[in-house]
């Protein structure tokens, strides 16, 4: 067993885990962080996106152990300060860029970074950086709206409706 | 203008903020006290004997509590098949036992030997590596034309052959659909394959059992779209467990698509293993466990015959299909490849005589049973390709085609025994031609020809029945069940209301559509609405969701409980204004006397119910709570017309979609937004079939696609945006909401447009492609560009 500590949406925590405790099962099972889903066991779902020191991370991909240290960010960190939904997160409300809600987290996760980097994607740089996250849903369709509005710019100029 | 979160309006979804803060409760995310976890031991062979199973190291493993195998379900009943199909000779369907654990055979790659029950999920995996499973390999059955021969290796080998049941429909239609097909002036044959898929929602089933074993009372926490029915098949069929002694709970449940209907053995394992070891007993499938154990869709082989006169009317259609069942038949498997296929195949069109032929097949594959669509996919493709290759052969516009052989009159009676209500096919041929710019194409294509590719315009139409179904008619057909749904609306004290419905939400938005109906029919803000799905300790009876049934069977119990409710509430409304019960109307949550200025507030008269002090006792009973049970009289039958545009290189065979676009006749809508999110995910799903997915099997039975490394799911860089609309809207004449449902469409609509827009490219490149199979993919398309 290996004793961590770690940063988890601000708040300070430690655990004993297996050296082959993945990062996933550290949140889900000993954070009792059940936000964060898992969605396949071959890392392409995307499903278990976080951010590890600021970059996203897909959390079934990385030891818990590795993890010792590191500012973890999770989908239950994303709301501002008074509770209410974050930019990103209210886009998805806004533009029904969810449905069964299981990709949900990780694609409000991955779009979160994406404009970190790029505060004003494209439609295919939005589609692009998706690449890793699977919705079964949606069709893809009004994630990708919810993530222009999010940045700011013209859905309906954009979408084909 | 729809009221804002009333009928008709884009409300948005209220679930949603739990899911967008990752306060869902999904099965997984139950943990019980004293949990133990369970991993299912697992074929790697499709069909083999098992001579013997030794456990004793596994059971010396830190950690292990038990390991189960078959000998420990002496006594315990079979995995139940719902429905049963008669062949044309009068035989009820072969159906085969289909045990919790293997008994003796193996019959397909995923197939359960054993259960390794432990305190870890770690120590239980590792234990399951020292479990020795002696299997002798058998041939396996693969191909459904070869199984059904004479000598075939026999997947259960107490059936007296491969073939589950040979059904024919209509069968008294036979010889005249012969004599119109030799007398045609024109006869167009298809051979086709509906490929293998896996539904794949984003949530890995999960169980949990629990015994409660001062009360003997049980509880299965599952992925299901319908726990109710769960509850039902598992307690009466597998483990003798009567409904008030047992509660199946399908709380937040992440997609289903068909998938989620069935009862599978791993909840009646967990259920089973949690009263013998007196602790709650987790299972978490993995992806490649889901891969290999969720029942997979389509799996159809089909040679279709269209007949034509001189004039291009269509005079007969003849169909023959070989239908996969796998090696066990699923749920609802046998009603797929015919109640809910062979009743489609008249699609839009008024042709006369139909014959639909089909032999369901076991072979050593995960069992086959509804997805998405669930059969009228199947339908829809056959008829809408063979379409295309009639309008080639005789020289004429496959848009032309359809609108000529178009029903426009209204019921219509099929050859094949359902009767359309309503419909206006060539309003969504005109709306859909327009939102593709239809005009504008062949300077489009000139455009891409400049550029050495293949530009392609692809049209199909469709027409599915939804709203599954009346109960006297599916019994008749075969079902094991009645398919009414119900709600309960539980008006409290101070006005709020509680539906409860047997309707399951896993994606479909039915906290917040549900709510918009109710609160528009009594008047009163939609958040002072809340339903309350998936747990039969709260909900009455229901079928559960599927089949596109939820708001056109659902929904209708809802309004029929909530119109009780109405009426209630105006005889307590008269009381405490004095006035006549007749004179009472109900309008923004305010009861009036018509003609005067007397009111009383919808509060007022729910307190009244329950604090009845001035109340009319003699005539009605206090409280306000009314249940309906809805049994619809018809199927619904949305329609509609779909148009794809895609350029193909004809060097490498890659296909780009560049639009597509849906114009749909769902009836009346409750919410637009759900609605449209509803097409974009059918038609994503209709484009993996059509361009990617496919469950693949080598010829040992090998499933050599069970990870998502190996079965290509769509993604965003793979689809165009969408044009979705639906203001074609013809509604249903028989339900209350005038709905149709809206949620298998574009699945059902989108795989024929796709494969005919390839194939119009392609001959527009000068190559004389006929058909390809699905999925499209660059190295199908391009060997076939070769071979023309």
């Amino acid at each position: 067993m290996n004793s961590i500590k770690l940063r988890v949406n601000g708040k300070e925590v430690t655990g004993q885990v297996e050296g082959r405790t993945l990062l996933v099962d550290f949140l889900r099972k000993d954070l009792r962080l059940t936000g964060t889903h898992v969605g396949c066991d071959t890392t392409q779902c995307g499903a278990c996106v976080v951010h590890v020191n600021g970059e996203p991370v897909k959390a079934c991909a990385m030891l818990a152990a590795e993890a010792d240290g590191a500012e973890v960010a999770t989908i239950e960190g994303q709301a501002n300060a008074d509770g209410s939904l974050s930019v990103v997160q209210q886009a998805f409300q806004d533009h029904h860029g969810l449905q069964c809600g299981f990709c949900t987290p990780g694609m409000v996760m991955a779009a979160t970074a994406l404009l970190k980097e790029n505060p004003k994607p494209s439609e295919a740089e939005i589609r692009e950086y998706l690449d890793g996250n699977i919705c079964r849903c949606t069709g893809y369709h009004n994630i990708v709206k919810s993530i222009m509005a999010a940045s700011g710019q013209d859905v309906p100029a954009m979408a084909a409706e | 203008m729809p009221k804002d979160g009333g009928i008709g309006s884009s409300t948005k979804r209220r679930e949603d903020v739990r899911f967008l803060s990752g306060t869902g409760r999904y099965t997984d995310d139950i943990n019980l006290h004293g949990q133990l976890y369970a991993h299912f031991v697992r074929s790697d062979v499709a069909h083999g004997k098992i001579n013997g199973i030794n456990a004793d190291a596994a059971m010396a493993m830190p950690g292990v509590v038990r390991v189960f195998t078959a000998k420990d379900f002496e006594g315990v009943g079979g995995v139940p098949c719902g429905w049963q199909i008669t062949s044309i000779d009068g035989s009820p369907m072969q159906e085969p036992k289909h045990p919790v654990l293997a008994e003796g055979k193996v019959r397909h790659v995923g197939d359960p030997i054993a259960v390794v029950v432990a305190e870890s999920l770690g120590q239980a995996r590792d234990a399951a590596d020292a479990l020795e499973i002696d299997i002798e390999m058998l041939p396996a059955v693969m191909d459904m034309k070869e199984a059904v021969k004479d000598g075939a290796p026999k997947v259960h080998d107490d059936l007296s052959s491969n073939l589950c049941y040979d059904w024919g429909f209509v069968e008294d239609n036979k010889d005249a659909v012969a004599k119109a097909i030799a007398d045609a002036d024109h006869v167009t044959t298809l051979e086709l394959v509906n490929n293998r898929l896996v539904a794949n929602p984003m949530e890995p089933r999960v169980a949990v059992g629990d015994y409660d074993m001062a009360n003997d009372e049980h509880t299965l926490y599952t992925t299901s779209q319908n726990p109710h029915v769960i509850r039902l098949l598992m307690g009466a069929f597998v483990l003798g467990i009567p409904e008030h002694k047992l509660r199946v709970v399908a709380p937040d449940v992440g997609g289903g698509f068909g998938a989620k209907i069935f009862h599978y053995a791993e909840e009646a394992f967990c259920t089973f293993a949690a009263k013998q070891l007196r602790r709650p007993v987790k299972w978490t499938s993995s992806r490649s466990e889901a891969f290999m154990s969720d029942a997979h869709g389509r799996d159809h082989v089909t040679k279709i015959e269209l007949a034509m006169d001189k004039d291009n009317n269509f005079t007969a259609i003849r169909t023959e299909t070989y239908a996969n069942m796998g090696a066990y038949l699923s749920t609802f498997a046998p009603s797929v490849p015919t109640w809910l296929h062979g009743t489609l195949m008249a699609g839009n069109y008024k042709t006369p005589l139909i014959y639909v032929n089909v032999k369901a097949v076991f072979t050593n594959t995960v069992p086959v049973d509804a997805y998405r669509g669930a059969g009228r996919p199947e339908a829809t493709f056959q008829l809408e390709r063979v379409i295309d290759k009639a309008a080639r052969e005789r020289g004429v516009s496959p848009i032309e085609l359809r609108r000529q052989n178009f029903i426009t009159e209204f019921p219509y009676a099929t050859p094949v025994a359902v009767e359309y209500d309503t419909g206006d096919y060539h309003a969504t041929m005109d709306r859909v031609l327009e939102m593709a710019d239809h005009a504008g194409f062949e300077a489009r294509a000139a455009e891409s020809k400049k550029n050495g590719k293949l530009r392609g315009f692809g049209i199909a139409h469709y027409i599915e029945a939804c709203g599954i179904a009346p109960s006297n008619l599916v019994g008749q057909l075969g079902a094991r069940a009645g398919l009414y749904e119900s709600a309960t609306v539980r008006v409290n004290a101070t006005g709020s209301i509680s539906v409860m419905t047997g309707s399951h939400s896993h994606g479909q938005g039915h906290e917040t559509s549900f709510a918009q109906v109710v609160s528009e029919m009594i008047g009163i803000d939609a958040t002072q609405v809340d339903i309350v799905h998936g747990d039969t300790s709260k909900t009455p009876m229901g079928m559960g969701t599927y089949g596109s049934r939820s708001i056109a069977v659902g929904g209708s119990a809802m309004v029929r409980a909530t119109e009780k409710i109405i009426a209630k509430a105006k005889k307590i409304a008269a009381h405490l204004m004095e006035a006549s019960e007749g004179d009472i109307e109900l309008k923004d949550g305010q009861f009036t006397v018509a003609g005067t200025d007397k009111s009383v507030a919808w509060g007022d008269v729910t307190l009244a119910a329950y604090v009845p002090h001035n109340y009319p006792l003699e005539d009605i009973e206090p409280g306000l709570e009314e249940t309906a049970f809805y049994d619809p009289a018809n199927f619904t039958y949305p329609s509609g017309g779909y148009a794809c545009e895609v350029e193909v290189d004809p060097d490498t065979g890659k296909v780009d979609v560049l639009s597509f676009s849906a114009a749909d006749d769902f009836g009346n809508v409750i919410n637009p937004m759900i609605v449209e999110g509803q097409v974009h995910g059918g038609v994503a799903q209709g484009f993996g079939q059509a361009m990617m997915e496919n469950c693949a099997y080598d010829a040992d039975g090998q499933l050599i696609s069970a990870s998502y490394m190996d079965y290509a799911m769509p993604r965003a860089t793979d689809l165009p945006m969408f044009k979705v609309d639906h203001s074609c809207q013809t509604p249903c004449t028989h339900n209350p909401l005038g709905v149709k449902g809206c949620g298998e469409a574009g699945a059902i609509g989108s795989p024929p447009a796709f494969v005919n827009a390839v194939i119009d490219a392609l001959h527009r490149g000068g190559h004389k492609v006929e058909h390809i199979n699905m999925p499209l993919t660059p190295d199908r398309v391009w060997t076939a560009i070769q071979n023309s």
